[in-house]
């Protein structure tokens, strides 16, 4: 119980204690906190930033839907516009052919037509001469009365 | 057990004996037998009951301690990791609460204080037989597995304060500073004498009541589970478990106490004024 040289054994072995600690306990493990705490603290900001990230994505994703939307609308409606246009187009065009064809096939009915009354005409020519012939008894010259008879071939 | 052969005075006086290692009255080196041989023995003696388990403690505590700092990882800790670093969180906030000055010194040294005296203290727990026991087959006369109910295990460690505490005075306020502070309060220049007398006091009972509280509590501690065990054996349970129970709040408080003063003494030597 008597003080003794213990006293200065203790107070030596006390600044060594305090020493270690400092040197091998604290620093390390404050470092490594602090070291943990900049990691969550970095963790966490990163956190927020993708949250952030993923707002304005989702608001690109909304305003890339809503233009495709818009494209496609106006896609339809031009594909429509020219769906019309395009039997509008047809409609003219086939107009026009009908016109030509039919135009045609007047040409070609009056050509008929002409060349009929051509053919009748010569044998009208030939029916009337044969007839006269008949009537005359005789046979008519055919030059000499030919003037005559363009005459009436022209009337007919 | 030995107190058979003992008086209970004796058993007693046995139990409050440290092992004293020094020169033995016919001039030869060895262990004292008794009070009155380890008090002949002088100043230049040495308890190597208490400097022996002091040191075993201090030791074990910062082997635990640096092993976790050396395999630190600042991921997700293990068990014992957790509970180094909630242990560090602790004495490292007690420092930030008590102390406003930048010192890093300051906090390790309250985790040193706090563990070195709590584990200390809880050498008390320890039925106070059972090793006396043990280093009597060994062949010692005497040991004492509380360090902290040796003053010089105490003292030693108030004294090492008490020494940064002049030498942080000095650092920070500067020799002049600090004898100001010395003799010019309370009472001005033409009341330095009185100034000296007072704040000398105050400076020296700074050590003293450090050493003696932890001292003081120990020792009664130690002396109430002695007198426990000089019971007959079937009252002795009731009474010391009890009191070991109790024992465990005054362990912590004291070690606590001597940490939180210490923060506070070291934090007045860095003030300008108090």
């Amino acid at each position: 119980m008597n003080i003794n040289a213990t006293l200065l054994g203790q107070t030596i072995m006390f600044a060594m204690f305090v020493w270690f600690c400092m040197k091998f306990v604290w620093t390390p493990i404050i470092a490594g906190l602090e070291q943990r705490k900049k990691q969550i603290a970095d963790g966490l900001a990163e956190a927020e930033r993708g949250k952030l990230d993923l707002e304005l994505a989702a608001k690109r994703a909304a305003e890339i839907l809503r233009e495709a939307k818009e494209k496609a609308g106006a896609t339809i409606a031009g594909g429509e516009t020219r769906a019309s246009q395009m039997i509008e187009e047809a409609k003219v065009q086939a107009n026009a052919e009908r016109e030509r064809i039919l135009t045609g096939a007047k040409a070609e009915v009056d050509q008929e037509i002409f060349r009929a009354k051509e053919q009748l005409r010569t044998q009208v020519t030939e029916i009337a001469l044969a007839g006269a012939a008949k009537i005359l008894g005789r046979e008519i010259d055919a030059k000499a009365h030919n003037d005559l008879l363009d005459k009436l071939v022209t009337e007919i | 057990m030995s107190s058979e052969t003992l008086t209970s005075s004796e058993y007693i006086k046995h139990h409050l004996q440290n092992l004293t290692y020094g020169k033995l009255p016919d001039g030869s080196m060895g262990f004292a037998h008794g009070a009155e041989q380890a008090k002949a023995m002088g100043f230049w003696a040495i308890n190597v009951d208490t400097m022996l388990m002091s040191f075993i403690l201090g030791a074990l505590f910062l082997w635990i301690f640096s092993r976790v700092g050396k395999k630190m990882t600042i991921g997700v800790p293990g068990g014992m990791q957790n509970a180094v670093e909630w242990a560090i969180e602790f004495i490292d906030s007690s420092v930030r609460g008590s102390f406003t000055a930048k010192n890093d010194m300051v906090a390790p040294l309250a985790l040193t204080v706090f563990f070195w005296v709590f584990l200390m203290n809880l050498m008390d727990l320890i039925p106070v037989d059972y090793v006396p026991q043990l280093t009597h087959l060994l062949g010692l006369p005497h040991f004492k597995v509380v360090p902290s109910t040796d003053p010089n295990a105490t003292f030693g460690m108030a004294i090492g304060v008490f020494l940064l505490v002049i030498y942080y005075s000095i650092k920070m306020k500067g020799f002049g500073g600090f004898a100001a502070e010395l003799t010019m309060q309370p009472f001005g220049k033409w009341g330095a004498p009185v100034n000296l007398l007072l704040e000398g006091v105050n400076l020296i009972a700074k050590p003293i009541s450090l050493a003696l509280r932890l001292f003081g509590n120990m020792y009664a501690g130690e002396m109430i589970f002695i007198l426990i065990a000089l019971l007959p054996f079937w009252a002795q349970w009731p009474l010391s478990l009890p009191w070991a129970i109790f024992h465990i709040l005054i362990v912590t408080l004291q070690a606590f106490i001597f940490m939180t003063l210490t923060i506070v003494y070291l934090d007045m030597a860095h003030q300008e004024h108090h």
